[in-house]
């Protein structure tokens, strides 16, 4: 076993995801199978290979800065008009501070 | 067969106009739709604004556009403002983005008529349009057969003729692999082509926009629409970008192409020999046909699936319930979290979340996520030098043509496997695209793929467009006869 169902639930809790007892079962199958094919990986050395973490291509170093104008925002409104919940020009959730 | 030439012959002649168009193909895609599936919206407000600007244009002998009048189909991961944006998830069910993606918003400036969104897996991540929250798409060439993915409703679009254009997006496959299921082609850009502004992202270092259509000419002419510098995405390129369809000549004489032995394991036969027919037309069109190794393919998966799935993991992180639209209510802010993720996710998103999650937890990052970054920097190599002695590079999309619905469905690592040849285009960042190289003898279409360098997209163009003349001269015809739907 690469993974047990102990794992996936704390996987499960950083991923901020809740699962059922049936899809930690199911989870833990499927994470093994794929996490043992990801093992093929380790066929190879690595030892002198820089990691590449995005496709690069030569160019100076602020060629891609854009110029550093003042633009229109989208606007308070039209940014929450697609909220669950909104007030007072914020987004709503449950409490997370108790002021007592 | 429609393509943007005829239809903005058949404007400038007055055989019909841009708003008649919208409509016909607005009410060809919704009927069509209740065999295929393969919208989610129609826009039809927005479709006929376009349309009739561009009649008007033309009436007043201005120019309508590169792309006037031409009814064009949009994944539903790429942003309109105005319409309904699912990504093919119940999390997104009632979004409606405040602002268009660049690719969209050069469409229309350039006179493309948007009819509607189209189906695909949640949030991109699929090879079957199965997992779409709103129910798969069926292949228009065979309706108990997958489509492809993830942008299948892009791909069948086009193949049951309601679109002449449709823009998908590929993260490890998901525009050649549908494209070569459905008949069409599809096209995956160099990585930074075109600007990812208003593309949901799924995985940012490997995500693109590309077009599909009929004839290869359409899809360079879409491209050069779409491509280039938005200063709204830092990873999109400065390369200026030429005019693709001056690479159409149908000349490949002394090009030098090369065939990827790795890229002929594994597959089907009859797929096999439909891709060796194409490379002996290749070859008879005057290319220098080479063998060549591109030796890491085989890591090629293993890579891909601790990549994507580390970058989808904190890309999805932002569907919480606090921004965007569905929220599961919870006594406390992480319990709303948790709840409002674990009813919105679809079961193949909640995999590659935790398998992303897992991958880059304390303990794993160095074992699996830098790992696979290194060997993502030789699979990159193994390309550049190839590159070094071809110009471009002939492989299959696909190890097999369309599957059957449900077929491979419980079983996630043959679904992966099945990407296969695709991924490693996604990886490296090279251009890469399908065209049709025939069918099946049970007449399901089979795709050639044709790779090229960076930024050098003109001779995988000039590949595939000798190719279609030379194969299926119908569909890669810029004829000026108008024949709309």
């Amino acid at each position: 076993m690469k993974i047990t169902p102990e794992q996936v639930r704390h996987v499960a809790e950083l991923a901020n995801l809740a699962l059922t007892d049936s899809e930690i079962e199911r989870m833990s199958h499927d994470l093994d199978e794929i996490l043992t094919h990801m093992d093929k990986l380790n066929e190879l050395d690595t030892s002198n290979v820089e990691p590449m973490a995005q496709v690069l291509y030569a160019a100076p170093e602020t060629a891609t800065l854009r110029d550093d104008r003042e633009r229109p925002p989208l606007g308070n409104a039209e940014a929450l008009k697609n909220a669950p919940l909104a007030g007072a020009g914020y987004y709503k959730v449950p409490r997370v501070i108790d002021r007592g | 067969m429609t393509t943007i030439d005829s239809i903005r012959a058949g404007l400038l002649a007055r055989k019909f106009s841009a708003g008649e168009l919208a409509v016909q193909a607005i009410a060809h895609a919704q009927s069509e739709n209740l065999k295929t599936n393969a919208f989610l919206a129609f826009s039809p407000e927005r479709a006929l604004l376009t349309a009739l600007e561009v009649d008007k244009k033309i009436a007043q002998g201005e120019d309508p556009g590169a792309l006037a009048g031409v009814p064009i189909a949009i994944k539903d991961v790429i942003l309109t403002k105005g319409v309904r944006t699912t990504c093919a998830s119940r999390l997104l069910e009632r979004y409606i983005p405040p602002y268009d993606a660049t690719a969209v918003a050069r469409i229309e400036q350039a006179g493309g008529v948007i009819i509607g969104k189209t189906n695909c897996d949640e949030f991109a991540m699929g090879s079957s349009n199965e997992n779409s929250a709103f129910g798969p798409v069926r292949n228009p060439v065979a309706l108990d057969r997958v489509p492809g993915g993830s942008s299948g409703g892009s791909a069948a679009a086009v193949a049951q003729g309601s679109v002449v254009l449709a823009l998908g997006s590929d993260t490890g496959g998901s525009i050649r692999q549908p494209a070569s299921f459905c008949g069409v082609v599809g096209v995956t850009p160099t990585y930074g082509r075109v600007s990812r502004y208003g593309l949901t992202a799924f995985a940012s270092s490997l995500d693109h926009i590309g077009p599909f259509s009929r004839s290869v000419r359409d899809s360079a002419m879409l491209l050069r629409v779409i491509a280039g510098r938005d200063e709204m995405d830092a990873t999109s390129a400065l390369a200026p970008v030429p005019d693709y369809t001056a690479a159409l000549d149908g000349n490949i004489r002394g090009m030098n192409i090369g065939v990827p032995r790795e890229y002929f394991e594994g597959l089907e036969s009859e797929t096999g020999d439909l891709v060796h027919q194409a490379i002996d037309v290749l070859k008879n069109l005057g290319a220098n046909i080479r063998d060549i190794e591109l030796p890491h393919t085989p890591y090629a998966i293993a890579t891909y699936y601790v990549i994507a799935t580390a970058e989808a993991s904190s890309n999805l992180a932002r569907y919480d319930g606090v921004r965007y639209t569905t929220r599961v209510p919870g006594e406390t802010l992480t319990d709303m979290y948790r709840r409002t993720r674990g009813e919105g996710f679809g079961a193949e998103c909640k995999r590659r979340i935790m398998l992303g999650t897992y991958v880059l937890s304390a303990g794993y990052y160095d074992a699996y996520y830098l790992k696979a970054q290194k060997v993502r920097a030789m699979i990159a190599r193994d390309y550049a030098q190839a590159f070094e002695s071809v110009d471009a590079i002939v492989a299959p999309v696909s190890p097999f043509p369309a599957f059957k619905l449900g077929e491979k469905v419980n079983d996630p690592v043959a679904m992966y496997l099945s990407d296969i040849f695709t991924i490693t285009g996604d990886l490296a960042g090279v251009p890469c695209m399908s065209v049709p190289c025939g069918a099946t003898r049970g007449g399901l279409p089979v795709g050639l793929q044709v790779i090229s360098n960076h930024f050098n997209e003109a001779a995988m163009f000039r590949v595939a467009d000798a190719y279609q003349r030379a194969s299926n001269p119908q569909a890669a015809s810029n004829s000026q006869q108008a024949i709309p739907q």
